[in-house]
């Protein structure tokens, strides 16, 4: 936006509710894309609803939603004409910030000597449309572990990452409320909410709308930036039963919640790690990955050299990686983790258990991919009620 | 990539520009065979930046075209200026980093990691207990505590390595041994050729070892199973976990808390050690691949 714009425009205030029709949303796309940012948004590509960029809300996956269960994903007609009445797929924001590839630097040799190239590509702002609340925490989750916001203390050990940084910080965020929950679905029990809540991130957020013929979206600003973009397009004011519908529509969507955590879950493991359900798992668990790369919170990485065909220019590239590989924990002398079921241990206990010794929170925020996604159905949930059971049944 | 201007010498030269993925260029100053698989190599920082680091603290090593090592720093402390670090051949790129020549330049990024703590020692008795290439991490340590002697009371220097091939440091181990105010033990665990020392395990040397083990604190790094006796002979002795501290080592491909692969348990390696006060890890380091 320039600085023209910004003088002439009184940013609405956060909190501020307005409504606009289908077209309204419309205008937003093409502000947002006036303004200059890349447009990510919900589309529906190889039968699975995928953030992709978007040029119009045509993109949008208007009248799917979708099936979900352990181990199965299903696009299914949903409310005719409805913009979001699907649910999380397989992708998320996530993949923008920390792509499953990323350039870390390059050289050039010469002679026994080498120069480091700075990869000079400028980082895109992004504009997401349709985040899900249970999406927001998820960046707010990678956030600290890639120190967005956060002060470096180098002799500590304590860094950041520019990359995910720079990107972070120029991108805009429009999430949505859920109308409704699916069959993998836990956000409430770890915390989350389907209706996103202020101090969760998003700049906008969304509320759709439908009764009987009548389409419409609310509009809730969530941050000064939110609030500067909102001033630009014509909206009218929200009406006492929207807000009512909205109220509604949240309750709904948390009683729909498919699945649920145990409470104290982080103790619970911490007490377990030598119980004997891990061995249970890893008789079904493919260690395939599968939900590592499917989870919003994910974060490991390899970093592999690429060296070009003469040899003396080379490339570092950053991957996403899995604690399922048996790689991931390869030293001299063999893996630490050999066995399937200490690496299902990894994953389970890092998501729910170590991460809040980490970064002070949970790593998973109960969106279901790593359910939905599984190949075999393997069930979080379910692992962890399976200890908290058999230690209830010890006491 | 140049210096960094900003550069105010306590800032590893990583600037928010350039991240802390992006080594810093240094020489080879020289460079030379330990041992059969092992060598050792004096590095010098190209970009004006200084060098510096803390016993412990391991450097991450990139070999262009190659890849990427983390590595301990095995020189000493007080020598400003210099980093040396010794490097047993077990890969690509230990292997690579094997045939550098004086004048080429490596990648470097660092120092990372915790250090062994001497400062807790003070009046108390030393025990360093080393296995194999174990001893490259412990040897800033020992000359820091050298370069201190009279802090210290009695001053003990474990070392064990597989054959007489394989001792790390011979020369300058049996330089040590010649000292008074030093108990420098050495052994193997297979004696060949003429060997006229000791053989067995070297916590079999902890048993007898001439410290007072209600006032010591040890320091041990060497493979884990190594570690997983030592601890257990000098508890033996009387020695408590809180005075016991141990250097771990995990896959590390960013060493600031970005790539996963050092976690154990809540720890990333690469920050919150690699040097650990062993009570504070004890139940992690009891399940087996966690
Ligand atoms: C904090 C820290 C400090 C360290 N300090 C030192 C030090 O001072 N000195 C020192 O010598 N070492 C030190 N190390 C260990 C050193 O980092 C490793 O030896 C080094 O990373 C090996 O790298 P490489 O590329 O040479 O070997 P790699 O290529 O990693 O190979 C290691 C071994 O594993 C095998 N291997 C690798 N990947 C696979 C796979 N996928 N499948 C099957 N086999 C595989 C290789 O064949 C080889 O035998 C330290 C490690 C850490 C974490
Ligand atoms: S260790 Fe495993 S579960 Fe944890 S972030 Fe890495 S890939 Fe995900
Ligand atoms: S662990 Fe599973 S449910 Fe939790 S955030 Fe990751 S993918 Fe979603």
């Amino acid at each position: 936006m320039t600085q023209s714009q910004k003088s002439v425009q009184q940013a609405l205030p956060e909190g501020t509710v307005v409504r606009v029709g289908p077209d309204g949303l419309e205008a937003l796309v093409a502000l947002l894309k006036q303004v200059g940012y890349t447009t990510i948004g919900p589309t529906v590509k190889d039968d699975a609803v995928v953030y992709q960029e978007i040029n119009t809300t045509k993109d949008f996956p208007i009248g799917w939603a979708d099936d979900q269960d352990g181990g199965t994903y299903r696009l299914v007609q949903g409310t005719k004409g409805a913009f979001f009445d699907y649910l999380v797929g397989p992708t998320s924001p996530k993949r923008y910030f920390f792509p499953p590839q990323n350039k870390l630097w390059g050289a050039s040799k010469e002679q026994g000597h080498f120069e480091v190239e700075k990869p000079a590509e400028e980082a895109p702002s992004y504009a997401f449309i349709g985040v899900r609340s249970c999406e927001l925490r998820a960046i707010i989750v990678q956030d600290r572990v890639f120190g967005f916001a956060r002060e470096d203390q180098h002799d500590k050990g304590i860094f950041s990452d520019p990359y995910y940084v720079e990107r972070r910080k120029k991108s805009l965020i429009i999430a949505v409320n859920c109308r409704r929950a699916g069959k993998t679905c836990f956000c409430v029990s770890m915390g989350g909410d389907p209706h996103v809540r202020h101090g969760e991130g998003f700049d906008l957020a969304l509320t759709e709308i439908m009764e009987g013929s009548q389409h419409h979206f609310l509009i809730e600003v969530g941050s000064e930036r939110g609030g500067l973009i909102l001033a630009l397009l014509p909206f009218e004011a929200a009406k006492d039963q929207d807000l009512v519908a909205r109220k509604t529509q949240a309750e709904k969507a948390r009683g729909q919640m498919g699945r649920t955590m145990v409470a104290d879950v982080n103790p619970l493991l911490k007490n377990n790690l030598t119980h004997s359900r891990w061995e249970d798992v890893a008789s079904r668990c493919l260690s395939c990955a599968n939900c590592t790369m499917v989870c919003p919170t994910c974060f490991c990485s390899n970093v592999e050299e690429r060296t070009d065909l003469t040899g003396d220019h080379t490339e570092r590239w950053r991957t996403w990686d899995s604690c399922f590989s048996i790689d991931y924990s390869y030293i001299h002398g063999g893996p630490i983790r050999k066995e399937t079921k200490s690496r299902y241990r990894q994953w389970m206990t890092h998501k729910l258990s170590s991460w809040w010794d980490q970064f002070g929170l949970s790593g998973c925020v109960g969106c279901g991919r790593c359910i939905t996604w599984c190949p075999v159905g393997i069930d979080i949930t379910q692992e962890a009620a399976a200890i908290k059971k058999s230690e209830e049944c010890q006491t | 990539m140049t210096k960094q201007s900003s550069c105010k010498g306590n800032c590893r030269c990583y600037t928010a520009e350039t991240g802390p993925m992006v080594p810093r260029p240094f020489k080879v100053v020289e460079i030379w065979k330990e041992l059969a698989d092992t060598f050792s190599m004096r590095l010098e920082p190209l970009d004006g930046c200084p060098a510096f680091f803390a016993p412990g603290q391991f450097n991450m090593l990139y070999v262009f075209g190659v890849g990427e090592v983390p590595i301990s720093v095995s020189g000493d402390a007080a020598q400003s200026g210099e980093i040396l670090h010794t490097t047993r051949i077990v890969g690509n790129v230990t292997k690579a980093m094997s045939a550098f020549k004086p004048g080429m330049t490596v990648g470097l990024r660092g120092p990372f990691g915790t250090r062994w703590p001497l400062d807790v020692a003070d009046g108390k008795d030393l025990v360093f207990v080393a296995g194999g290439i174990g001893l490259a991490p412990l040897r800033p340590a020992i000359y820091q505590a050298f370069a201190d002697r009279h802090r210290y009371g009695n001053i003990v220097i474990l070392v064990g390595a597989r054959t007489p091939e394989d001792m790390l440091y011979a020369k300058e181990l049996a330089r040590w041994k010649s000292r008074f105010d030093l108990d420098v033990q050495v052994t193997v665990d297979h004696a060949t050729g003429n060997w006229q020392g000791r053989v067995g395990f070297v916590t079999k040397l902890i048993a007898s070892g001439g410290f007072d083990p209600k006032n010591t604190v040890a320091y041990t790094c060497g493979p884990e199973i190594m570690m997983r006796t030592t601890i257990k002979a000098l508890n033996d002795r009387g020695v408590t976990n809180d005075h016991i501290y141990v250097s771990m080592e995990r896959s590390m491909k960013c060493a600031v808390g970005f790539c996963g692969h050092c976690q154990w348990g809540p720890e990333f390696i690469c920050r919150d050690g690699p040097v650990y006060r062993f009570d504070q890890i004890a139940k992690s380091f009891n399940i087996e691949e966690l």
